[in-house]
Formats: C-alpha cells, sequence, structure tokens
C-alpha cells in the first residue's frame, strides 16, 4: 500500500510540475492543485497505513480499543484540505478578475506592474 | 437555471438540507458532526437555493450579508475560547455545565463552550463558502 | 500565564471583527487604533513576562505538549512580537491618512488586524503544524491586501505574489509531512531530540532543505526573491510599509528557529550553503536596486539586499553573528517601514515615486527630507544610527572567524546601498523638479499629512534612540542569541510546562 501511494504522490507531482511550467496562469493554477493533493496525500502517507478501525473513544473508556488509524495525519490532512481549499479557491477569483481586466492569462504578457524597460533611452 | 423540475424541487431541498446541517452541527463533539461539516451542508442549501433562483433572490433569502455572518462566527468561536479566562483555565479549554447530572451518562444535556466555539465555525463555514459562490455567480 | 501569550494573538482578532462590523462607518478606524493600541501593551506585557522568566510558555486547551498546540516565547520571539506590535500600531496611524473610504468599506481594517494577528501567531507557536496555519492566516490576509483596490497592476502583481508564495506554501508542507513521518512529532521543542535520534539523517538534512526552500521564498532570499520586487511597489503605501517590515521578516524568523532549534545535525552542510545564499541574496539584492529608478522599487531591492545580512548571521552560527542577526532583524523592520512610509508622503507631496519625474522636496518640505535621512543612513550603516551597529556585529563575527571575503561582501553591499540611498535623495530630494515647478506640501489636507508625520517621525526617533544607546539592544540579543544557541532552557519549558 506504501508503494502504491509513493507511486501515486510521484505521478502526481510530476504531473504537477509540467503543468507548473506553462505559461499559461490557469495551467499553472491546476498544476498547483495536483501538488497540493500530492502533498495532502505525503502528510497522510506519513502517518503509516493502517487497517484500523477510525481512531473514535467509545463511552467509558480512556483510549480506543484495538487497533485504529493514526488520527493525526488525518486532522493534520483535513486542515491543509481547508486552508488549500480556501486558498485555491481565492486564487480562482483572483486569476478570473485578472483575466477581465488585463484581457490575458498568459504570464508572459502580464507586465503591467513591471513595464519592459525602454533599452534606448 | 430554467428548469421546472429543479426550481420545484429546490425548495423542499433547501428546508431539508438547512435543517440537516443543522442536526450535523448539535450533534458533534461526541458523534461524528459538527460545526464545519454543518457550515458546509448549509452553504450547500443555499447555493441550490441561488442556483434555482438566482444569487440575488438568495442574497435576499440570506438577509445578512454572508462575509458579516462569517465575521460574526469568528467573534463568536474567539469568545468561546476567551471565556476560559474568566474560569482560570488555558485559552480555548472547554467549559461543561451539565443539566440534570453532573457528567455526559447522567445529565438530561450540557452547556458548553465547545458547542458555542462550534456554531461559530458554523457561520464562519456558511458565511465564507456562501461569499465566494455568490461573488462567483454574479460575476458569471 | 497562558494569557500573557493568548493576548497578543487575540486582541487582533478580536479587533478585526469589530472594525469589519463597523467598516462603513468613521468609527472602524479608530477602532483598528485603539485594537492595536492595545496589542502593543499586551505585547509589552508579553515582553514583561518573558525579562523575568527567561521563556514562557503554555499549553492551548489544557493538552500537554507534545500533543497539544504549545505557545511560546522566548527573546526572539517577545521582541518580534513587541516590534510588530509598534509597526502595527504605526501603520494604523499611517492608514489614516492614506486609505480612502471605499477601499475601508471592503473591509482594510479587519484585513489589517487579521495579517497582523497571523505574524504574531507565527512568531508565538511552538508547533511546526501551527505555524503553517499562521503562515496560511497571514498569505490569505496579505493577497487581499495586495489587490485590495484594484487596477491593472496590482492584479498582475497580486497574481505573481500569490502563485510564488503558494508553492512555497506547498513545499514547506510537504516538509512537515516528510519530519512526521521520519520522527512522528511536530512540536518544536520535542523534534529537537527526536531529529537529533533519527536513524536517518540523511533524510532529515534533505527535508531541513525543503524547509528552507520553503521558508526561503517567504523571506525572499536568493534565488528565489522574485515575487518580491514585482509585488512591492504596487499596494497602497500603507500596505508596502508593513509588508516591508514584517512578511519576509517572518521568513527569516522561521529559518532563525529552525535551523538553531531544530536542523543543527549537520551545520557544516546546511549552514554553509545558507552562507552562499546569504552573499548572493546581499549583492544582487543591491545590484538589483542599482538599477531601478523608481522610489518603491529600490526600496523592495534593498529589503532583499538586507535580508542576506540577516540569514548571513544565522548561517555563520557564532553567538555574535547570531546576536547581529537578532539585532538586524529589529532595526531592519523600523527603518524599512519607515522608508515606505516616507516614500508615501514623498509621493503625497510630488505626485509620483518615480524618481525621473519628481524632485525639489528638499527645498518644500525640508523636515521629509531630514526624516529620509535618519532611516536612510541608518539602512546604509552610517554610525551612529542602528544600522551601524547591526553591520558592526555581523562584520565583526566574520572577521572572529577568519571569513575575509565575507566581511569583505557585506561592507561592499554596505557602500553600495549608500550609492542607492544618495540616488533617491539626489533624484527625489536635490535636484529641482523636472517640471520646473516646487511640489507644495499644502496640496494634502492637514489631517492626512499629520497621520502619515507621526509615524515616521516616532519610527525615526526610535533609531536614533537605538543608535545612541544600543547597550539595552545589543545586551538584549546577546541574550537572544545565548538562548538560540543553547535552547535547553526552551525545551524543558516547552515540554515541562505543567497547565
Amino acid at each position: 500500500m506504501e508503494a502504491l501511494t509513493a507511486i501515486v504522490i510521484g505521478v502526481l507531482t510530476a504531473g504537477s510540475v509540467y503543468l507548473m511550467l506553462a505559461r499559461n496562469f490557469m495551467r499553472f493554477l491546476f498544476g498547483l492543485i495536483l501538488l497540493s493533493n500530492a502533498v495532502n496525500l505525503t502528510i497522510f502517507a506519513s502517518g503509516r497505513m493502517t487497517k484500523g478501525a477510525p481512531a473514535l473513544v467509545p463511552y467509558g473508556e480512556d483510549a480506543p480499543l484495538g487497533i485504529v488509524g493514526n488520527a493525526l495525519p488525518q486532522a493534520l490532512v483535513l486542515t491543509a484540505i481547508v486552508i488549500g481549499f480556501g486558498l485555491l479557491a481565492f486564487t480562482l477569483a483572483l486569476a478570473f478578475e485578472g483575466y477581465r481586466r488585463m484581457n490575458t492569462v498568459d504570464t508572459d504578457e502580464m507586465r503591467f506592474a513591471e513595464p519592459k524597460e525602454d533599452v534606448t533611452k | 437555471m430554467n428548469s421546472i423540475i429543479f426550481t420545484a424541487a429546490a425548495r423542499l431541498l433547501v428546508a431539508l438540507l438547512f435543517v440537516f446541517s443543522l442536526f450535523m452541527l448539535l450533534r458533534g463533539h461526541h458523534l461524528p458532526g459538527g460545526g464545519f461539516i454543518g457550515g458546509l451542508i448549509g452553504a450547500v442549501a443555499f447555493i441550490v437555493y441561488s442556483l434555482a433562483a438566482g444569487p440575488a433572490e438568495a442574497r435576499l433569502a440570506l438577509r445578512i450579508s454572508p462575509e458579516v455572518i462569517a465575521m460574526v462566527g469568528l467573534g463568536i468561536a474567539l469568545l468561546a475560547g476567551l471565556f476560559s479566562f474568566f474560569m482560570g483555565d488555558p485559552f480555548f479549554t472547554g467549559q461543561w455545565y451539565w443539566v440534570g447530572g453532573d457528567s455526559y451518562e447522567t445529565s438530561v444535556f450540557s452547556i458548553n463552550t465547545v458547542l458555542v466555539f462550534d456554531i461559530g465555525v458554523y457561520l464562519v463555514v456558511l458565511g465564507g463558502i456562501l461569499s465566494l459562490t455568490y461573488a462567483f455567480e454574479e460575476e458569471t | 500565564m497562558s494569557w500573557v501569550l493568548v493576548m497578543p494573538i487575540a486582541v487582533p482578532f478580536v479587533t478585526a471583527v469589530v472594525a469589519y462590523l463597523a467598516r462603513n462607518y468613521p468609527a472602524g478606524r479608530w477602532i483598528s487604533l485603539a485594537g492595536s493600541a492595545l496589542s502593543l501593551v499586551a505585547s509589552a506585557v508579553l515582553m514583561v513576562a518573558v525579562l523575568n522568566e527567561g521563556v514562557v510558555a503554555a499549553q492551548m486547551s489544557n493538552w500537554n505538549a507534545p500533543f497539544g498546540i504549545t505557545l511560546v516565547a522566548d527573546y526572539l520571539s517577545a521582541v518580534m512580537v513587541v516590534i510588530t506590535a509598534i509597526t502595527g500600531l504605526a501603520t494604523a496611524i499611517y492608514a489614516l491618512g492614506e486609505i480612502p473610504e471605499e477601499t475601508e468599506s471592503l473591509g482594510f481594517y479587519a484585513l489589517f488586524q487579521v495579517l497582523i494577528a497571523g505574524v504574531t501567531g507565527a512568531f508565538l507557536t511552538g508547533d511546526l503544524f501551527n505555524l503553517y496555519v499562521w503562515f496560511e492566516v497571514m498569505l490569505i490576509a496579505s493577497f487581499s491586501l495586495l489587490v485590495i483596490g484594484g487596477g491593472k497592476e496590482r492584479l498582475d502583481a497580486g497574481i505573481k505574489y500569490v502563485a510564488l508564495n503558494l508553492v512555497s506554501t506547498l513545499v514547506f508542507l510537504s516538509g512537515i509531512g516528510l519530519l512526521y513521518g521520519v520522527t512522528g512529532t511536530l512540536n518544536m521543542a520535542d523534534l529537537r531530540e527526536a531529529v537529533a535520534n533519527a536513524e536517518n539523517q540523511g533524510l532529515i538534512t534533505v527535508i531541513a532543505m525543503m524547509f528552507m526552500v520553503g521558508f526561503g521564498v517567504k523571506a525572499a532570499v536568493f534565488p528565489l526573491f522574485f515575487w518580491l520586487p514585482a509585488s512591492y511597489h504596487t499596494p497602497y503605501f500603507t500596505i508596502s510599509a508593513v509588508f516591508a517590515g514584517l512578511l519576509t521578516k517572518v521568513g527569516v524568523y522561521a529559518l532563525m528557529r529552525m535551523f538553531t532549534l531544530v536542523f543543527v545535525g549537520d551545520v557544516g552542510f546546511t549552514h554553509e550553503i545558507l552562507i552562499w545564499v546569504s552573499l548572493l541574496t546581499m549583492f544582487t539584492g543591491v545590484i538589483g536596486a542599482a538599477a531601478q529608478s523608481d522610489f518603491r522599487k529600490i526600496l523592495s531591492f534593498h529589503i532583499i539586499s538586507q535580508i542576506g545580512y540577516m540569514t548571513l548571521g544565522l548561517a555563520l552560527f557564532t553567538p555574535l553573528a547570531l546576536m547581529g542577526g537578532v539585532f538586524y532583524l529589529v532595526h531592519h523592520i523600523i527603518v524599512k517601514a519607515n522608508l515606505f512610509f516616507v516614500a508615501g508622503l514623498a509621493k503625497q507631496y510630488a505626485g509620483s515615486t518615480d524618481l525621473n519625474r519628481i524632485g525639489g522636496l528638499y527645498k518644500s518640505a525640508p523636515l521629509l527630507a531630514a526624516l529620509f535621512i535618519i532611516p536612510a543612513f541608518s539602512l546604509a550603516g552610517f554610525p551612529p544610527l542602528s544600522g551601524f551597529w547591526a553591520k558592526y556585529l555581523i562584520v565583526k563575527a566574520a572577521l572572529e572567524l577568519d571569513a575575509w571575503f565575507i566581511a569583505f561582501v557585506s561592507l561592499l553591499v554596505g557602500l553600495l546601498t549608500i550609492f542607492s540611498m544618495t540616488k533617491i535623495w539626489g533624484m527625489a530630494f536635490w535636484k529641482p523638479h523636472p517640471d520646473g515647478i516646487d511640489p507644495t506640501p499644502d496640496r494634502a489636507p492637514a489631517r492626512v499629512t499629520l497621520a502619515m508625520m507621526i509615524p515616521i517621525i516616532a519610527l525615526a526617533s526610535m533609531t536614533i534612540v537605538i543608535g545612541f544607546y544600543p547597550e539595552p539592544f545589543v545586551q538584549f540579543a546577546q541574550t537572544a542569541a545565548e538562548q538560540l544557541l543553547d535552547p535547553s532552557d526552551y525545551v524543558t519549558t516547552v515540554l515541562g510546562v505543567q497547565p
């Protein structure tokens, strides 16, 4: 299971790097989403893969009974997913607004903050 | 979306989803559920409504602007954390008051800061997601 | 005890909520101002506690370390929190003059307070994942602040800033994941032990490099700084100033914390890389600044160049060098924020920040000229201003190690900094206005000028005070450096504290 997860993470990362090298900002963004999924999987896998029940404590006990999954990476991944979701939603809105104002998603053509210098001057 | 079936079904769905979101909110802490998932389901209810009736109508149905809901939620969540200050405990320590008993098993129900915090989270998630989706829907 | 640590974070958050609800009324800005003043009080209380006890720690929600979230403040954290609060208050005053009402009603003050809360949280947390969360709080607020007010330039800058910062966040996050996989803990004090005892030290070094890249992007070190000069010159001056003062310094702080507390197993490798990174950062930053002819762009490149000095202090890894790094950090926040404030007022007077299109400010606004000289000379390292002592400590640390080349580069970069500062001085203040007119200080209403002048004067006087009485500050930095190099106090306070 670990090997499979590692391969999936590798494939996701490779795909995201390919996408992020594009000049098109939307492609970059999709690459970022893939990468964030790869990272979340990394955290999840780092808690070790165990076949166990959810880490819930029954009534009257202080600790869960039997073999349970490691709950901490799950909590971390959940937090990371939520935060990533918020950031990506914001970035998407920003890209959309940027496209409406600048009329391009090509990052090479976005030269408004740093206009090309007139070298002849 | 111009579909009579969807519009008719939406009315039912919205009410159902919203009640379900409150159910999820209240059963949290001891059982799976809680403010975050409740807020998501509540947001889905309003998103369904805005798909059926348009974002302008959905904003009216919400009455308060989603950004304000989110900020009020943040305030409530913070107050729940700050409350333990007055009880002499560290930040965000849960404060429990059992009604009709002195523990989970014997009491009828409890009043606690954990639920208050969850309500805050519920409002933050509801407001945050709705402000995003409304903005997107109005743009297009 | 725990409240001392919580208040500097909680106060800005509560202020943000209240200020957002009052965003359409003039009361909103006064609430923000009052909140900033309160956070200064809260951070001063924290400072007193740290001065009395050395290291202060608290476990949130009664969950003991290393399982719960720990807030911890040693000398470095405490001084960073105080300086954040000071910058926050200065910026809140400055915003009264610059921020228009439309922007206020978009929730500017709420975002600003959330930013301050995020920065403070990052300085105070003792848990690695919590540090990530604070980074995100800070980032999402900074994204919004950067593009608030709209316009092509801001959107363009925002897209580049957001994209590169998100990548760095993901690198940082995967570093956290791998570190958890190796050690099974994310509490920074606990990590020190766990990392030292880890079987696979090679993997630890790989993870250390991931952290260096992740924090390096935030700190804008060579070659990861490209987002900074692409974005810092576009937003409101208020926002530029607070970004320039605080955001990159969070990256430097995180580097200092991680590479003194956790990743000290392979100093010969990691810190050697950091030395070269620092030297290149210093040099490229200052060369980049020489090529610019816009007030804020020059200042942006100088942030990069100065970051190099701070990371150099860390990289040399001697008590004296770290002491210089800490001193530099504090001095730089004050000076850099102040220079951006001055740039804002210069634009208010002369109508532009393009140095080719303005001039004559010395004649028409001598007070502003004098106030520019103080932080500018301090930045370049003129005695007896604060920057001189900061550079002196770093260069002396390099000389003690017989690292002549490092000392030479530090001095050379200082010299080139003077060149840029004289360029601004000559073109904005000294030469006559290209259109043959006098920039009129009374173009802006008196209320605006006053609100913008107060923080400039306050920060400039702080620079002078630190310059003339460096003794207590240097001693403080020395204790901070000792705590960084020998964090046993930090570790026992975090792991042994009973809630």
